[in-house]
Parts: C-alpha cells; sequence; structure tokens
C-alpha cells in the first residue's frame, strides 16, 4: 500500500560541518529517491494541495510524472503555473501550503511535495548537476537531453527546449494569450509593444518572461546591480546557491529576450513619467518589494553593532562579504543576538553563526507562532542557534565608546485571548535581565520604500505604504500595474511570483485593448 | 559597465575621474552622490558628484585614496570600466528646490574641506550661473593640497583659500576664515554649507552657530544601497533618526548628532586595516 512508505528523509550537510560554511545545507532528492516518494501520493480527486498552493500548481498531475521517471513532462506541468519552481521548491513554507493541506498528513507525514518540485526543477535543467551527491547521474541527464532535442523546434535553444519540451508556446484563451510558464517557453514574436519591468525579484521575473513569451519588448530595471530581488540580496546562499539556481533562472529569462539594466533607480535615474513620455514604455510593471527595514525605537538603535537584518544579509549575500576575496566588511562579533522570528531573523541568524558568531534569536511570542519556515527553524536548531522565547528587547547598552555590550530583555508570557483569538505577548513586570552581545541584527520585517509613489503622478498608496492595486495589479493609474510585496508589504516569493504573472495578463489585456 | 573617459591625480593622494554614465549625468543635481562598485569583489562606496556634464552623458567623482575600496577605484586607468555606476541619490541642495524670488537675496557661503572641495562646485556653479551671491572657502593642510581652486575661482564671487601651514592664503582653518570674514570683513551671509571631514563640519556648524548663519552639511555616512534599504546610514538629527542616504545627504547642520555619526564613521576601521593590509602595501 502506497501509505505505509514513510517519507523519504532527504539527504542534507552534517548540521555540525555547514555551521561553519555557506554551502547549501539540503542536497535534494536523487531520481530514485524521487520516484519513491512520488509513489507516496494519493491522486486525491480532490487534491487539498493544489487547493493551499497561491497559484495551484497541479501538483499530483506533476507528481505522477515524476513517479513514472518523465521529469520533464513533469516541470512542464509545474512551468504551466510557476515560473521559479527551482526556488520556490527550496524556499516555500510548504508546511503551511501544500504540504500542510495534504491528507497524508493527517495521519502521517505528507508528501514531500516541495522537495519534488525541487528535484524536478534541478533535474531538468541542462543536465547539469547541482551538488556531488545531488541530483541524477550524467547518463540519465544525458539521455533526457537528447530527448529534448529531438522534441523541440529548432529555433529554440537547447536550454529553453529542456525545459518547455512538451507543449510550449502560447495558446489563446479569450482576449489575452495565456502563457505555458516559465520553467519553459520560447520568446514570442516581436510584437513591437515597450513594457517596463521596475524590479528584478521574483514579482518582475515572473512578469517580464510571461510579457517576452507573448511577443513583448521587455526591459526589467533595477536599483542594485545584480538581478534577483531578495532572492539575490536576502536569502543567504546556503539556502538558495546563486550561481547554481538563481543566475540559472535569471539566464532563463534573459534567454526569453528580457534586457535587464542593472543600477537602474527609478525614481532617481529616471521616473517612471519619463519612461512612458521619452523612452516609449506603453506600460510599466512595479514590483520593487518592501525594502525598508523597521527599527523598534528603544534606547541605543544607533549605537556600533546594531544592525538591520537588510544591511547584514546585504553585506554578506549581495557584497559576498564572507568570503576572502570580496572587500565589503561584516562585523558579526563573538556573540551576536537577532530579534525577531521570521525567515529573515533565521537567515541572519544562521549567518552570524556561519561567522563565527555565537548566536541567540531572541523573540517575544512562543515558537508556535514562530513565521518563519518550519524547515529554517529546524535547520537553525542543528546548527546550535540558542532560541530565546517570550522574550522582549526594551534597550541596547553601548560602552564607552558606543558599541554594543549587552541587550537588556524583558521576560514575556502570553496574555488572554483578543478578539482575534490571538494571546498577545504581556510584558512580565520586574523580569529585566541583560544577555551581553557584541552585536544586535534587527529582523522585525520591512516596508514598501515610498520612492515610486513620491515621483510619478497618479499612484497611491496605502498608510502602510503599500501600492494600492485590484487583484490583477492594475494601480490607480492606467497603464501602470503593481504586485509583489510592493503591493503587500513583505509576503512569499510565490505570492510575489504569483502576482507577476496576473499582472502580466492584464497587462497583456490593457495594451490590447488600448 | 562605466568607462573612465579622463584619470587626473589632483594630489598625490586625490584622483579625479570623468565617466561615462548618461543617464545619471541626464537627472544629476548639486548636492546628489553616486555608488560606484570598482570591480566584481569591490564595495559600494558612495562619492559626491562633482560635475555633470548632460550633453557629453558625464559624471565627474573626485575619490581619496583612504584604504583598500578607494584603491580600487584610483587603481583604474583611462579607458578602463567601473563594473557599476548608480545615481544619482539622495536629494539634491535645499536651494535647487527654492523659489528664485526667494533665492534672489540670499548670500552662501560655502566651507569646503579637503576632499570635500569637489562637490561644492557644482553647487557654487549653480548659484553662480543664477546670479546668486556665493563665496567660497577651501582649507587643506597644505598648498599642494589644495584642489579645484581653478574650477572654483570662476563658480563664485570670492574664493578664499586657507592652509594650515600658512603655506598659501589665510594661515589656518576654514572655521577660522570665516570667522574672520564676518567679524572683520564685514562679510555678511545668509546661508552657509561645509563639506569636508565630519570633524571640520562639526566644527563650522559650531562657528555658524556662533555667527548666527544656518548651516547645511553634507553626511558621508557608510553606505550599503543608497536606497533606504539597509539603514547603514542611520545619523540622528534633531533628536530622530534618519537615512541619510534618502533623507539627506544634506541635513541642518545644527541639528544633527556629529558624534554619533563620527563614531558611526569608523564602524569598520577594524575590518577595514585588515583589508589594508592586505591589498596598500
Ligand atoms: C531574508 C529574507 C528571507 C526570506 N525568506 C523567504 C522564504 O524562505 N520563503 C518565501 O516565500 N519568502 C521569503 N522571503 C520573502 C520573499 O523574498 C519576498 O516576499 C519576495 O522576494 C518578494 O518579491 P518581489 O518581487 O515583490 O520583491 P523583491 O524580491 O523585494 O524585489 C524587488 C526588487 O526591486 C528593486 N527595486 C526597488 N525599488 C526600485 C526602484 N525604485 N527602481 C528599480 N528597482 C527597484 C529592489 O532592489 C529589488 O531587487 C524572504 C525575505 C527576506 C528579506
Ligand atoms: S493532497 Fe497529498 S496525497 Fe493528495 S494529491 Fe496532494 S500531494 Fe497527493
Ligand atoms: S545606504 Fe542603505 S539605507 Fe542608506
Amino acid at each position: 500500500m502506497a501509505e505505509r512508505i514513510p517519507r523519504v528523509p532527504v539527504r542534507e550537510q552534517d548540521p555540525k560541518v555547514r555551521a561553519h560554511n555557506f554551502e547549501e545545507v539540503c542536497y535534494g532528492y536523487n531520481l530514485e529517491e524521487a520516484m519513491t516518494e512520488a509513489s507516496r501520493c494519493l491522486h486525491c480527486k480532490n487534491p487539498r494541495c493544489v487547493t493551499a498552493c497561491p497559484v495551484s500548481i497541479k501538483i499530483p498531475e506533476f507528481i505522477a510524472k515524476v513517479k513514472e521517471g518523465d521529469i520533464a513532462g513533469a516541470a512542464a506541468i509545474i512551468g504551466e503555473d510557476s515560473s521559479l519552481p527551482a526556488v520556490c521548491g527550496r524556499v516555500c513554507p510548504q508546511e503551511t501550503q501544500c504540504e500542510g493541506s495534504c491528507v497524508l498528513g493527517v495521519k502521517g507525514e505528507s508528501v514531500a511535495i516541495g522537495k519534488l518540485e525541487r528535484f524536478v526543477a534541478d533535474h531538468t535543467f541542462e543536465g547539469e548537476t547541482l551538488s556531488p551527491s545531488g541530483v541524477g547521474c550524467a547518463s540519465e541527464s544525458e539521455v533526457l537531453r537528447s530527448e529534448a532535442t529531438n522534441a523541440a523546434s529548432a529555433a529554440a535553444s537547447e536550454s529553453r527546449a529542456m525545459r518547455g519540451m512538451v507543449d510550449a508556446g502560447p495558446r489563446t484563451e479569450g482576449l489575452g494569450t495565456i502563457p505555458l510558464g516559465g520553467a519553459g517557453g520560447y520568446k514570442g514574436t516581436d510584437n513591437g509593444h515597450k513594457v517596463a519591468i521596475i524590479g528584478s525579484g521574483p514579482a518582475g521575473l515572473a512578469c517580464a518572461s510571461d510579457l517576452a513569451k507573448w511577443g513583448y519588448d521587455v526591459t526589467i530595471f533595477e536599483a542594485l546591480h545584480k538581478a534577483g530581488g531578495v532572492l539575490e540580496y536576502g536569502i543567504p546562499e546556503f539556502r538558495l546557491p546563486k550561481e547554481a539556481v538563481l543566475k540559472r533562472e535569471i539566464n532563463e529569462v534573459k534567454a526569453l529576450g528580457v534586457k535587464i539594466e542593472t543600477d537602474v533607480i527609478i525614481g532617481r535615474t529616471v521616473t517612471i513619467d519619463s519612461l512612458m513620455d521619452d523612452e516609449g514604455f506603453e506600460a510599466v510593471f512595479v514590483g520593487t518589494g518592501a525594502g525598508l527595514p523597521k527599527f523598534m525605537g528603544i534606547p541605543g538603535e544607533n549605537l556600533n553593532g546594531v544592525f538591520s537584518a537588510n544591511e547584514f544579509l546585504t553585506r554578506n549575500n549581495l557584497m559576498k562579504a564572507f568570503r576572502e576575496d570580496y572587500l565589503t566588511p561584516i562585523h558579526a562579533g563573538k556573540k551576536c543576538c537577532v530579534v525577531g522570528g521570521g525567515n529573515v531573523a533565521m537567515d541572519a541568524a544562521r549567518t552570524a553563526l556561519r561567522l563565527g558568531a555565537d548566536t541567540s534569536i531572541i523573540y517575544r511570542r512562543t515558537e508556535v507562532e514562530l513565521p518563519a519556515r518550519k524547515e529554517e527553524v529546524h535547520h537553525a536548531k542543528e546548527e546550535g542557534v540558542d532560541f530565546q522565547m517570550l522574550t522582549n528587547p526594551v534597550e541596547i547598552i553601548g560602552d564607552e565608546n558606543g558599541w554594543v555590550k549587552a541587550l537588556k530583555c524583558i521576560r514575556m508570557e502570553l496574555g488572554e485571548p483578543d478578539e482575534s483569538g490571538r494571546r498577545s505577548p504581556v510584558p512580565i513586570p520586574g523580569s529585566e535581565f541583560e544577555i551581553p552581545t557584541e552585536t544586535v541584527i534587527m529582523a522585525l520585517g520591512t516596508a514598501p520604500n515610498p520612492l515610486i509613489v513620491n515621483t510619478t503622478k497618479g499612484l497611491e498608496a496605502t498608510r502602510r505604504g503599500g501600492l494600492v492595486a485590484d487583484d490583477e495589479g492594475r494601480t490607480t493609474r492606467p497603464g501602470i500595474f503593481a504586485g509583489g510585496d510592493a503591493v503587500t508589504g513583505a509576503a512569499t516569493v510565490i505570492l510575489a511570483m504569483g502576482a507577476g504573472r496576473k499582472a502580466a495578463r492584464a497587462i497583456d489585456e490593457y495594451l490590447k485593448t488600448k | 559597465m562605466f568607462k573612465i573617459l579622463k584619470r587626473q591625480m589632483l594630489t598625490p593622494n586625490i584622483c579625479k575621474m570623468v565617466v561615462s554614465a548618461p543617464r545619471i549625468a541626464k537627472s544629476a543635481l548639486p548636492g546628489q552622490f553616486l555608488i560606484v562598485l570598482a570591480n566584481e569583489e569591490g564595495e559600494r562606496i558612495p562619492l559626491t558628484i562633482s560635475d555633470y556634464d548632460r550633453e557629453k552623458g558625464t559624471v565627474t567623482i573626485v575619490t581619496q585614496l583612504i584604504g583598500a575600496s578607494s584603491a580600487a577605484i584610483i587603481a583604474k586607468e583611462e579607458g578602463e570600466f567601473f563594473r557599476d555606476v548608480v545615481g544619482p541619490l539622495g536629494n539634491p541642495s535645499a536651494f535647487v528646490k527654492m523659489d528664485e524670488e526667494a533665492l534672489k537675496g540670499q548670500r552662501y557661503i560655502f566651507i569646503a574641506g579637503g576632499l570635500g572641495t569637489a562637490p561644492v562646485y557644482p553647487q557654487a556653479k549653480w548659484l553662480h550661473d543664477r546670479g546668486i551671491a556665493v563665496d567660497v572657502i577651501i582649507g587643506a593642510r597644505t598648498k599642494d593640497l589644495l584642489i579645484y581652486t581653478e574650477e572654483l575661482g570662476s563658480a563664485c564671487d570670492n574664493l578664499y583659500l586657507c592652509t594650515d601651514d600658512g603655506s598659501v592664503g589665510f594661515h589656518g582653518v576654514g572655521t577660522a576664515c570665516l570667522e574672520d570674514l564676518v567679524n572683520n570683513q564685514g562679510k555678511e551671509y545668509t546661508q552657509a554649507v561645509a563639506i569636508g571631514p565630519m570633524i571640520m563640519m562639526k566644527f563650522a556648524t559650531l562657528t555658524c552657530k556662533k555667527l548666527n548663519i544656518p548651516i547645511d552639511v553634507s553626511l558621508n555616512m557608510l553606505m550599503v544601497d543608497g536606497t533606504g534599504m539597509c539603514g547603514a546610514c542611520r545619523v540622528t538629527v534633531a533628536g530622530k533618526t534618519r537615512f541619510a542616504c534618502v533623507d539627506g545627504p544634506e541635513f541642518n547642520g545644527y541639528d544633527v548628532d556629529f558624534d554619533e555619526a563620527m563614531r558611526r564613521l569608523g564602524q569598520y576601521k577594524a575590518e577595514e586595516a585588515e583589508e589594508k593590509a592586505k591589498y596598500v602595501k
């Protein structure tokens, strides 16, 4: 019986070893493991996993292909709904989405949907092996590659052919054309319309690749010197390898003919109005994310040794401060306290740990409420990060030179449930104590940057800074669309990607009926 | 990639470069800055714009050799490329946004120290071109270290040179020169602007307080992105935390917590010394 097979464990780097390096923690499944894991799926008639997936990936269908060993077929199915499967398979909070709803999870362990998605994406990509013990052997890749080449049209590049071989190419539905997703597809015939995408995070990349497939002339403008958004500057190498995974996803987008202009800050280097009036862009998608760091407003936050998680992670990931051969400095100290409980806090803590700091997470609620992915919390603990729950900082104490010396905290307890049924933490009077520390990293969430709203006529933002946009991404100004964290505030990669694709459809519709 | 069209050493330590960056040249205004990343392995270094030419599509930067990252910028030759040049960042100087009427009656005094002399140039020029009264004081340790004397000479009404050793011009620091101008030479100013080392801007502010002249200072904080994303550039201004890259770089000097700013500037001194030892022999 299928359900009797236990969930196939995934191979990982030894915690003691990986606590000192930046290589990827998880090795992923090989073909055999993936096929075994795929065989656990019940192929439910009303699959709850699909309902729980923000972009409704046809999960049982792709898993069925994996079970048969038809990985390219699985990739094509995922590609219909997701543009970044190698990324999402690694970073989606599966336990609250697909896997959290899987029927097998009711009594036992859910299907490892995320790990299967990742396997499919990694395995399909040009036969490239990711890690020494990782995906597939050379011969499998060889076979797959030759099949792909046969099936593909002569015009398509080999890599694109690999990913889109089953039935790539636009199909028509109503007014707009529906793409077959980012993990495949071809550059459409040039339709002569120019679209500008602002920001190269998951929202911008997804929007750009769909539009390119429909023949639009697409340019992405990115403020930083590398594309990828949070995937590049925020999420560390040990969770999302930059060269092996992110770069190849971005190269796929470029292969569709999308131009990426880095070092262009819209609102400073050039405005949206000037892109539209002087440079001939007929529509604009704003996918600028939610990059502004928050601080607590407690005394001592400007002491030396206090950083936002954004600064700390950007120095390490974008600027590669962890590498000897890169010039950007980073300072984790011997002891580091990270305030917050989300993915950002886990990433900052595990980075500080790898840089040699004895690291604690300071979080004001309990472990159950930690908003981070479960896997990240688990990995952080395995690696030796200390967790101080029900603890809230009240002051950062400095030494005579203005460097952090200690973090003064107060213990919390859960109060009575409020109207929403959530028990919020309240301080226990008199429970203040000090944690001696050299650095403090604030990972308290982020808000959208007001630059675009402030420099573009007719765009409106909510009180919390998000751009006002409808479900399809239409903002308050015709021709300008938005999606991802720039609209919702800090959320997830999959939601940003989904929003980018919806907006692509709305842009297509807008330009066709204009 | 951004091509270096011209490179000239102004002093043994200070280098002027004209860089091709058409998009930036088109939108740059006095008071704004750039971020330069020399090579893939480099650091993002903020540099105040020292000139721009919209027609030729060029911007001018002036860099002083301090550590490994500025060494990497200066090491580039004419015809070579910077990996990245981003900008223009920050807000233009306050006068750029003022209406003409309000500007007409103003009398500006710029106090420039060392490297800070270069970014004073586009500001003074902007005002001088519009017929606004501008005097400029530039100071350095000794005669040979004064920069931009020629350019500034034609971009203001009166240029005052100061040297610590008295080798040329006023013998003493720029702030002493300002006091002399106001107290002994009957000069009146409605607005001062100081650009230079943090300690110099702190003293310029103290002097201006004494002389009752409002002063703006340009804060060269440590930066990473320059777009408000990291908070590395935090400064306390009028008791509030501000991000120098997006809220500045110019602030009312009276409100700036200079001691904190100086301390924060030294945050990576230990790491920098280590890098420098590796690269600058
Ligand atoms: C450390 C960290 C860890 C995370 N971990 C996870 C995780 O495990 N799982 C998950 O699902 N989500 C995670 N998230 C959240 C997820 O990364 C974001 O929700 C997602 O990246 C949002 O995508 P986006 O495209 O909307 O914006 P972003 O990825 O933020 O990209 C926006 C891009 O726009 C650029 N930009 C901004 N302003 C301008 C401008 N004016 N001109 C030009 N370019 C501009 C920015 O430089 C940036 O590159 C994490 C976030 C962080 C910070
Ligand atoms: S809910 Fe679980 S068992 Fe059912 S189709 Fe989805 S993955 Fe398979
Ligand atoms: S330099 Fe990053 S916020 Fe100012």
